[in-house]
């Protein structure tokens, strides 16, 4: 097609490669944006979602929570907070409206992660003696990786498709020519903006694929094989289904 | 907070807007990705392909994808057309994967047993599998609903008028208020489809009840 | 009798003309559009109101969208008002105009548009692109006009995404006034950005209020890097002539103060473009 042709075209033109509004640049940006998104946003979520886990406690209030959080709309959400915050401060408000994107799928993940694990297995490690602490470390973390991990996955996917709509504001990142590229009716800057786009985030979605794997315990995998993105079926005693489908921006 | 008053009118109208230009996604990804969930589920082949196309898609950014819709399928760049289109590729990518997982959930007994006591392929699927599948299905109607009403702002960017006209022009006249407005009108239409799914489900699955309850709950 | 058959026979006719006429704008439906901007806005809206006074129905396509998104459209009669910039359409539809006066723009930019388009009375309003430095900058460096730029450094222009693009933008300053500066893309931040430092010098409309407020300096533009600019009805030919009538008095009665003042009053007051236009028609006896 032509305008794939085009954007091949723009894609691997030299220029585009050089100076301050390169593309190297322009994805280090994007790049930035959402790692520090997904990393503060994990801090959070992480171990609220695992205390929620462990102790039971406070589980209808974080989902009902979550599921409020993610009904905001982040556009929306990033030019308030850049009103609020004042101009100068634009990539802090910025960043805080992509945090509160990535909570839900991180808590989801770290929740659903700790919750999944077979009551029997939990009771078997206290019968053997291990501490709260331990059984956390030893037991709930590493049985939880899967599904934590899948979090993440669900968290930077969102991120950074998100991540496009700074632009708006100024501050960069892959979306500016899409953005700048609306007005000047440049399709091949556009498109090849948006095949940058989604080949980064089939990148980072293959990484933690492979990530998702590595960390799935030997005894779980050779076990009943949790892949978690297959999402089969669990016959686990409290009879519940995988959770946490996954929202983008 | 007088901005609200003065604007009433707009409000109402974009609400209105916003809510038209949701639904109609919402509903036709649902219906969408019954078959090809259902499909995904039924060869396994098939589900890998499915889940594999289903999730690039899934990654491709809101405004990308409204802007390269036009050119691709010939629609004039002015309407809310493309947007639409645009949400009901997303909802079907989300939704997909959901079914799948949901006609996986269902008890194969119950299956076999349907069509050990007479029940034909399509009889079977509308008034067994469908309605075992429900509540996961309607869970994940729920995430589509919401993540369609937030996506349906992002349409103001290419000049589909929504309640996201508040966020762009709000920010240009630097009237807190008005994108303020827009947020809490865009969460209160999430919280409107969410009702309605929800009430849907209780009506069309009175015996699911319970069941509903866990998967909304797991599923968010 | 003859005489008095013949009489009700052209009175009858004259009386179903009339009412045909009548009928003709009374039915007809004109879609106005408008820019993504709030001020294009506020225009539109005039002329959208002024046409339902005149008793036609009118169906409003606003905030559209950038010239690219909304030109097809208005050229393909699917809006057919729309309120314009003599400058920046007349080098859109040809980029390399040499008129910079704003009577020379006009009447090359009725040369310039297509066929089924027609530009109706300009106004003397503007609101065009300007290079703005704020008060303490230009008293440093001692800036009057754009080409005192050159040689100031660090030198970074603030504008729109699109400015990059564009041929008065970081390219024309280079040359036409041997200018270099580099660009920041601060979009719908570029004020504050320009307030704050961030950027020295600014693209910012002359239509907006802040360049008063903030006590910003205009740098003038003795070599014409920028087209003047003015607010023109552009119309479809199809109904130019029926609309002229309403709209040509209401473009030539908004002056520059008036476009600035209700500017002002959709930012500082929060007013709506509906209430703002209803008030300059009825300040202004329409």
């Amino acid at each position: 097609m032509d305008i794939f042709n085009d954007a091949m075209l723009w894609l691997t033109d030299p220029e585009n490669w050089a100076g301050a509004g390169s593309i190297p640049v322009r994805t280090l940006e994007h790049l930035t944006f959402t790692a520090l998104a997904v990393l503060v946003a994990a801090i959070i979520a992480v171990p609220l979602g695992y205390y929620i886990g462990h102790t039971g406690r406070g589980r209808v209030l974080a989902v009902g929570t979550a599921g409020a959080a993610r009904a905001l709309p982040t556009f929306g959400l990033m030019l308030y907070l850049v009103l609020i915050f004042g101009v100068s401060e634009r990539a802090t408000a910025a960043t805080v409206a992509l945090v509160l994107l990535a909570i839900p799928p991180l808590l989801a993940g770290a929740y659903a992660g700790v919750d999944q694990i077979n009551r029997a297995t939990i009771d078997a490690a206290k019968a053997q003696g291990m501490t709260d602490w331990q059984i956390l470390t030893r037991v709930e973390i590493p049985l939880s990786l899967p599904l934590l991990i899948g979090g993440v996955r669900g968290a930077t996917l969102q991120v950074v498709a998100t991540v496009t709509l700074i632009a708006y504001v100024g501050l960069g990142g892959l979306g500016y020519d899409i953005i700048q590229g609306i007005p000047l009716r440049r399709l091949d800057q556009m498109v090849g903006a948006a095949l940058l786009i989604i080949a980064l985030a089939l990148v980072i979605d293959g990484l933690l694929a492979v990530l998702t794997r590595l960390a799935t315990p030997h005894g779980v995998s050779t076990g009943r094989g949790v892949d978690v993105r297959a999402r089969e079926k669990r016959v686990d005693r409290s009879g519940r289904l995988s959770p946490a489908t996954r929202v983008t921006q | 907070m007088s901005w609200v008053w003065d604007n009433t009118d707009a409000i109402v109208r974009l609400t209105i807007e916003h809510v038209w230009l949701s639904t109609i996604p919402i509903v036709l990804g649902g219906l969408l990705s019954v078959p090809v969930g259902w499909l995904a589920n039924r060869f396994r082949t098939l589900r890998g392909v499915i889940l594999a196309v289903v999730g690039i898609l899934y990654t491709i950014p809101s405004l990308a994808l409204f802007v390269l819709i036009p050119p691709l399928l010939g629609l004039p760049f002015l309407s809310p057309l493309n947007v639409i289109i645009a949400l009901v590729v997303y909802a079907v990518a989300i939704m997909s994967r959901n079914a799948a997982d949901a006609f996986a959930s269902i008890d194969p007994s119950a299956l076999r047993a349907a069509t050990a006591v007479g029940y034909g392929p399509w009889q079977r699927f509308f008034q067994v599998e469908l309605p075992l599948a429900g509540p996961v299905l309607v869970a994940g109607l729920r995430v589509v609903a919401v993540s369609t009403v937030s996506l349906v702002t992002v349409g103001v960017l290419v000049g589909v008028q929504s309640l996201g006209y508040f966020f762009t022009d709000g920010f240009q006249r630097r009237i807190e208020a008005e994108i303020l407005t827009g947020i809490v009108m865009t969460v209160f239409v999430a919280a409107l489809f969410d009702a309605a799914l929800v009430l849907a489900g209780r009506l069309g699955m009175p015996w699911a009840r319970l069941a509903m309850a866990r998967a909304g709950q797991e599923v968010s | 009798m003859t005489l008095r058959r013949n009489t009700l026979l052209i009175g009858g006719l004259v009386a179903t003309a009339g009412l045909l006429a009548g009928c003709s704008t009374e039915g007809s439906t004109i879609v106005v559009g408008s820019q993504a901007y709030y001020s294009n806005e506020i225009v539109a809206e005039v002329y959208a109101q002024a046409l339902e006074a005149d008793g036609h129905t009118v169906e409003r396509n606003f905030q559209i969208g950038q010239r690219e998104a909304y030109l097809p459209a208005l050229e393909a009669g699917e809006v057919q008002l729309f309120p314009e910039y003599t400058g920046n359409l007349l080098q859109y539809y040809s980029p390399d105009a040499t008129a910079t006066q704003a009577d020379e723009v006009y009447s090359q930019l009725q040369g310039a548009l297509p066929e089924n388009l027609q530009a109706l009375a300009m106004s003397p309003a503007t609101d065009q692109d300007s290079y703005n430095v704020t008060a303490e900058f230009a008293e440093a460096n001692g800036l009057v006009e754009i080409g005192d730029l050159a040689g100031v450094t660090p030198l970074v222009l603030g504008g729109a995404p699109e400015l990059e693009e564009r041929p008065y933008g970081p390219d024309g300053l280079l040359e036409t006034y041997g200018v270099e500066a580099d660009f920041s893309a601060t979009g719908e931040v570029t004020l504050e950005a320009l307030l704050s430092g961030e950027v020295q010098v600014a693209n910012i409309y002359t239509g907006n209020p802040a360049i008063a407020a903030e006590n910003l300096v205009t740098l003038a533009d003795p070599e014409g890097l920028f087209l003047s600019s003015n607010l023109v009805p552009i119309a479809s030919e199809d109904v130019a002539d029926s609309i002229a009538p309403v709209i040509n008095p209401i473009s030539e009665a908004m002056s520059p103060g008036d476009l600035v003042a209700m500017n002002l009053q959709s930012t500082a007051d929060g007013m709506s473009s509906a209430d703002i236009a209803a008030e300059w028609l009825a300040e202004n006896g329409f």
